[in-house]
């Protein structure tokens, strides 16, 4: 299967590997001139870039956000580069006019384009640096009525549904970083499902950095029609470079009355030199769904391996009423990485359910914090939450930590927070050498019997691999 | 089958083996009996191969084997077997996947080829009831709340499972109730025939009234100090191990 290769991590990075390609990219640093710029690049709509300039004259205002358990040295915004495409762009529907370097690459990653080798299946959005190469399986898709295209595509094909939709979600002036990714993003995904329709194959999209100092903002953006079911894997790599990459990306999903949205995220970024933490890239995502319709759905399902700094909280707002949020993730930190990671369940309608299943893995000099919120409102009768927060330690040197917050505004609502904490040590390790269970079989047993309520979550496609990335992770780091 | 030659063994640099000599042919049922603090639970880890310890002098020849040289997963698939004192809990692990688990991972090493998950059933199934273990235990994690004597049920099932050619059972008669111990031991017996070598390690003379040594031997301060018939462990019952200790201090003045 295709994306092996995403998983296969290993306690070596192995995709720290540069493609050599021409770009086209805008001067460093970031101002009004810079963002019309990358606006006319990719012929926008004047209501998009009114978008972006309102973004970056609030972000102007906005100071770096400080509360999170993880520490970095300040960042040069003006350092940065926020626009690079290969020269070579393909035309639509055509990737033979790929330039060959970025299709190796991904060929290397384990993406192939041609229609052979194409992962059963699984449609696939590529994103290079800041622009879409291609998408596999545009036919069946289209024959289904449901759009997978880059959001800058979407921008042209379907900008009515875009401009109602985006930041609908997520505003604006969120939050520093996701006001940075309105002012700047560069490219992203766009779903669209239909009424009634159950998108026939999982989709996918396929981020990688290249570009040494360029930051990579994506936007995704994904709606479910009335009565839809969709369900979309993205998975992340990036060359091991000395310098840290800011990655500060966007999700938005909408789910209207009875739609359903399973959304799950392998993120293998390069985590920077495991002894000295140097390099490495700085996730900082701000993901969000809404809820919007009676009975429907959202599930967030992430495994967490790589980064070298992790600040997400992929949330839920439950306004339809009996709408059901879930959350599911394996965050595992090793060499010198920080996560700060959780989600936040608001629930806003009647009878709504959120489920939230952490499992924070923590080996090395990481540190590895779990940070939640569960807030009900007052007129949100019969609201129902259960949160179990598992940490598990790997030696001596690192740390996890649990921050859950609970606002319970209606006495009709039930919430229940279970959390505990456990060592992986040469004493289980052992017990299953013992009975002749090898030291690899050993780790993979002990972590994914840890992480199971969350495995079993992924698209099956994905889950023994993410289970194979979880123990080649952790390989170096036990006994 | 298991020739052990002087064998020395320290952990964070303080020796706890001071050169162990024992022989165990099959169809032999050895008890090491002493004191806490002889060594005794640590003879079985370094022969299990547990990497806290650190031999530092000796050999010990496992059917023809260099023992020492071998991983403990490869110890276990030439046929070693240690019931541990204090089994440990493993959350998430489903006790039916980890059996399984073992058992394939021993017949691949054997050039054996895999067991299907409905002919292991059948085999679990006569096994669990054979140690009166009762059809929950499969949908439990490995371990995890166990009451002791479950735990130490599960180690007999463990090793009836996997037919080693060689069991260490440490301390399996500690945290046993009476009936529990009975069960325990009618495993142990049902299993043990004259080409199975076992090694019981205990501190009481109890569970020998259960599983009949051929030959004890009594360790003190990391050294076998005396061995004999199942008399031997009759007469420590009633004298303690001082006399051992310091022999001269009984023998009579002439």
């Amino acid at each position: 299967m295709a994306t092996d290769t995403l998983f296969r991590g290993g306690s070596e990075y192995k995709y720290g590997f540069v493609t050599e390609v021409e770009t086209d990219t805008l001067p460093k640093g970031l101002n009004e001139d810079i963002i019309r710029a990358l606006s006319q690049k990719k012929g926008e709509p004047a209501w998009m870039l009114d978008f972006r300039l309102k973004a970056y004259r609030k972000w102007l205002e906005m100071s770096e956000p400080r509360w999170s358990n993880v520490s970095y040295p300040p960042i040069n915004y003006q350092d940065l580069c926020y626009y690079s495409a290969p020269k070579k762009k393909p035309a639509l529907n055509n990737l033979s006019e790929v330039d060959p370097e970025v299709l190796k690459t991904f060929a290397r990653l384990g993406i192939p384009l041609d229609e052979q080798k194409r992962l059963t299946n699984v449609a696939v959005d590529m994103v290079f640096d800041s622009v879409s190469i291609g998408t596999t399986f545009k036919k069946k898709l289209d024959d289904a009525g449901v759009v997978l295209c880059s959001i800058s595509e979407a921008l042209h094909r379907y900008p009515e549904i875009v401009q109602k939709y985006l930041a609908t979600v997520v505003p604006i002036g969120d939050n520093f970083y996701a006001t940075l990714n309105s002012a700047v993003f560069t490219d992203g995904s766009f779903v669209y499902v239909p009424k009634g329709v159950h998108c026939p194959m999982e989709l996918s999209t396929y981020f990688r950095i290249n570009d040494k100092e360029t930051g990579q903002f994506e936007r995704t953006l994904i709606v479910a029609e009335e009565g839809s079911y969709v369900s979309y894997l993205e998975g992340c790599t990036a060359p091991a470079y000395d310098n840290n990459q800011l990655h500060a990306a966007v999700v938005e999903l909408i789910a209207l009355d009875n739609a359903q949205i399973k959304y799950a995220t392998v993120q293998n970024w390069y985590s920077g030199n495991p002894q000295t933490g140097e390099g490495g890239v700085y996730n900082f995502v701000t993901k969000r769904g809404r809820c919007a319709g009676v009975n429907s759905k959202i599930s967030w399902t992430q495994v967490e391996v790589g980064a070298a700094i992790t600040w997400k909280y992929p949330s839920c707002i439950l306004q339809g009423d009996n709408s059901v949020g879930e959350f599911y993730s394996v965050a595992m930190t090793n060499g010198r990485m920080q996560a700060d990671t959780g989600t936040k369940m608001i629930h806003l309608g009647k009878n709504t359910r959120s489920t939230v299943i952490s499992k924070g893995i923590a080996a090395d000099f990481s540190h590895n914090s779990y940070r939640g919120l569960i807030k009900v409102v007052p007129k949100a009768s019969g609201a129902r939450n259960y949160t179990q927060c598992d940490s598990m330690l790997v030696g001596a040197n690192c740390s996890a930590n649990t921050f859950p917050y609970i606002e319970v505004g209606n006495a009709t609502s039930q919430v229940e927070h279970e959390a505990s904490t456990s060592k992986l040590n040469e004493e289980q390790l052992f017990y299953f050498q013992s009975r002749g269970i090898s030291t690899e079989d050993s780790i993979n047993m002990i972590v994914n019997g840890f992480c199971k309520d969350v495995i079993k979550e992924l698209p099956l496609e994905f889950a023994t691999e993410a289970q194979k990335l979880l123990t080649l992770k952790l390989e170096n780091s036990v006994g | 089958m298991i020739e052990i030659k002087n064998l020395s063994a320290s952990t964070e640099g303080k020796p706890i083996l001071k050169g162990i000599n024992l022989t165990v042919k099959p169809g032999e049922i050895h008890a090491i009996m002493g004191p806490n603090g002889a060594g005794k639970s640590t003879l079985a880890k370094v022969l299990a191969g547990h990497p806290s310890y650190e031999v530092t002098g000796g050999e010990v020849w496992f059917k023809g084997q260099n023992l020492l040289e071998m991983e403990p997963d490869e110890r276990a698939h030439a046929g070693l077997f240690m019931s541990f004192q204090y089994p440990i809990e493993i959350p998430g692990v489903g006790n039916v996947a980890f059996l399984r688990a073992a058992l394939n991972a021993n017949r691949k090493a054997r050039n054996q080829p895999e067991i299907s998950l409905q002919d292991f059933e059948k085999i679990l199934a006569a096994k669990m009831s054979a140690m009166d273990i009762k059809p929950e235990f499969k949908e439990r994690n490995l371990n995890e709340g166990f009451s002791g004597g479950e735990k130490k049920r599960n180690e007999i099932l463990q090793m009836t499972l996997l037919e080693p050619d060689l069991a260490i059972l440490d301390e399996t008669d500690s945290g046993l109730d009476i009936d529990a111990m009975r069960v325990v031991a009618s495993g142990v017996n049902h299993f043990h025939n004259d080409k199975v070598g076992l090694i019981l390690i205990t501190h009481y003379q109890r569970l020998l009234d259960y599983i009949k040594p051929h030959i004890v031997h009594v360790m003190l301060d990391g050294k076998i100090v005396q061995s004999g018939g199942p008399e031997l462990a009759q007469e420590l019952e009633e004298r303690g191990y001082d006399w051992l200790a310091n022999p001269s201090a009984e023998e009579p003045s002439t």
